[in-house]
């Protein structure tokens, strides 16, 4: 029978959350790492067994951790991430030019087809690729030099490269989303960037439709359309057909389209999910109740998921890193609160249970379908 | 011989418990004995001081004998009590956030 691991990273600590293919009972590992924060941890899709970690402490910087046995045991590897180069300047908050300084890890994405080959999303935004199993990295500087890089500025929570998607059908493609740059696109392997904003809007900056500068909060894609892609903005939820060329909303029925990750369900690539927050300035759930919106068309109608989450004085927030989904029939979907709760979804969100409920804070989730 | 003591987080992720005992080459200094530290425990590169500036991390203090050393020069004499191994270098995080 299949089994499930659900890798959550935390203010605290790691944990390892795994299940038999019923997603019923849970056993609990952890914390890993106890008292460091653990921006994301991730799974190598060649060598499941194979897994990262981004360990950041405020006091002691940046450790990357891996583990080749699924977890089970760690060793650090290499935490050097130089710019290449001199790095030059971004803006800061005030508009005043601000040097680039490496402040953590947010998002490792494993290579689709090598477990030494990583990609790793910073803050300040830049990425960088280690191909041996994480011992260096270097960083694919095209991206922000590509011309744009001088003027993109932090959002809130920090200048942060936060989503990385690689591209299974099309050699090189490959595509990142930058708070509060917008997203951007190579197919040359990283090698050289083009940012893909058309069809975003956002008021917040001088030009809303600006070629840069957007709040993408982050971005999905089903492996089987990857010129397909779902973002939740800032605000908004968008859709493109065209590998980001054109952006279209589908905010939809939303009650709110402010909010933080979005997923795609396993094997419907037209069924989307979020979680809507309030606003920009109140981070929690509209009316203190939890709710997932799924959207089944790809379009512009969302349905409420509540069953099983709670729907009154709920005011934790989602974070961008912290949904995912499992390849089971049917599939799980999962994600984590700042409030500690892991909740999974063994039918694709009709129902939700939490798997644990006292967790710190939940920076990220990632679900393992394991044989 | 000098002897260091470090903060628990790091204790743990260079695996060892209680005190260290490095060796240093020259005068013992802020810098020689960093460098003996990494040289030892390379997982603590980075985390006392950054990569590439050889900086100590803002939220990292360097106390000995009843003093924060911690805004001296880097190749600044360390007092003879930690030179000689009767009094400890400390490296401490300090007290901040939640």
């Amino acid at each position: 029978m299949s089994k499930v691991r659900v890798l959550v990273g935390t203010r605290k600590g790691a944990f390892v959350l795994t299940s038999d293919g019923k997603r019923e009972k849970w056993e609990v590992s952890g914390p890993h790492f106890a008292g460091w924060e653990i921006y994301h941890v991730k799974g190598s899709p060649a060598d499941p067994n194979r897994i990262y970690a981004s360990q950041t402490s405020s006091w002691f910087g940046q450790q990357v951790q891996r583990s080749d046995d699924g977890g089970t045991t760690w060793q650090p590897v290499g935490n050097e991430f130089v710019y290449d180069g001199v790095p030059g300047t971004h803006q800061w908050y005030d508009g005043t030019p601000h040097p680039w300084e490496f402040k953590r890890v947010w998002h490792f994405e494993p290579s689709l087809r090598d477990p030494d080959t990583v990609y790793a999303g910073v803050e300040d935004a830049a990425l960088f690729k280690t191909t041996d199993g994480g011992k260096s990295w270097h960083e694919l500087s095209g991206l922000r030099g590509h011309g744009t890089g001088p003027s993109w500025q932090p959002g809130a929570g920090g200048m942060c490269l936060h989503t990385i998607i690689e591209d299974p059908k099309t050699d090189g493609r490959m595509f990142v989303a930058i708070s509060a740059a917008g997203a951007f696109r190579s197919d040359d392997a990283g090698k050289t960037w083009k940012p893909i904003n058309h069809g975003l809007h956002s008021q917040y900056i001088p030009d809303p439709g600006a070629e840069v500068g957007h709040c993408v909060h982050r971005i999905a894609m089903h492996p089987s359309r990857p010129k397909t892609l779902f973002m939740q903005k800032h605000w908004d939820v968008m859709r493109t057909d065209d590998g980001g060329d054109n952006w279209r909303e589908i905010s939809g029925n939303l009650p709110t389209d402010f909010g933080f990750p979005i997923d795609v369900h396993a094997h419907e690539p037209e069924t989307v999910y979020v979680v809507p927050i309030k606003s920009d300035s109140e981070h929690f759930p509209l009316d203190g109740k939890l709710r997932v919106f799924r959207n089944r068309t790809g379009g512009d109608e969302w349905e409420e998921l509540t069953r099983g989450l709670p729907q009154s004085d709920c005011y934790v927030n989602v974070l961008r890193d912290a949904m995912s989904v499992d390849k089971l029939d049917k599939c799980g979907i999962y994600f984590g609160t700042t409030g500690g709760q892991v909740y999974a979804s063994a039918d694709a969100g009709d129902t939700w249970a939490p798997i644990v409920r006292d967790l710190p804070a939940v920076l990220s989730v990632e679900v393992q379908t394991l044989p | 011989m000098i002897r260091v003591v470090l903060p628990a987080h790091l204790r743990t992720l260079a695996r060892v418990d209680g005190e260290v005992r490095v060796d240093v080459k020259g005068p013992a200094t802020q810098r020689s004995v960093i460098d003996a530290l990494e040289g030892t425990y390379p997982v603590l590169r980075g985390a006392i001081r950054d990569h590439v500036t050889l900086r100590r991390r803002p939220f990292v203090r360097f106390f000995a004998c009843q003093q924060d050393l911690s805004h001296d020069a880097p190749d600044t004499p360390l007092p003879e009590a930690v030179a000689c191994g009767a009094e400890p270098f400390l490296v401490i995080g300090a007290i901040a956030g939640g």
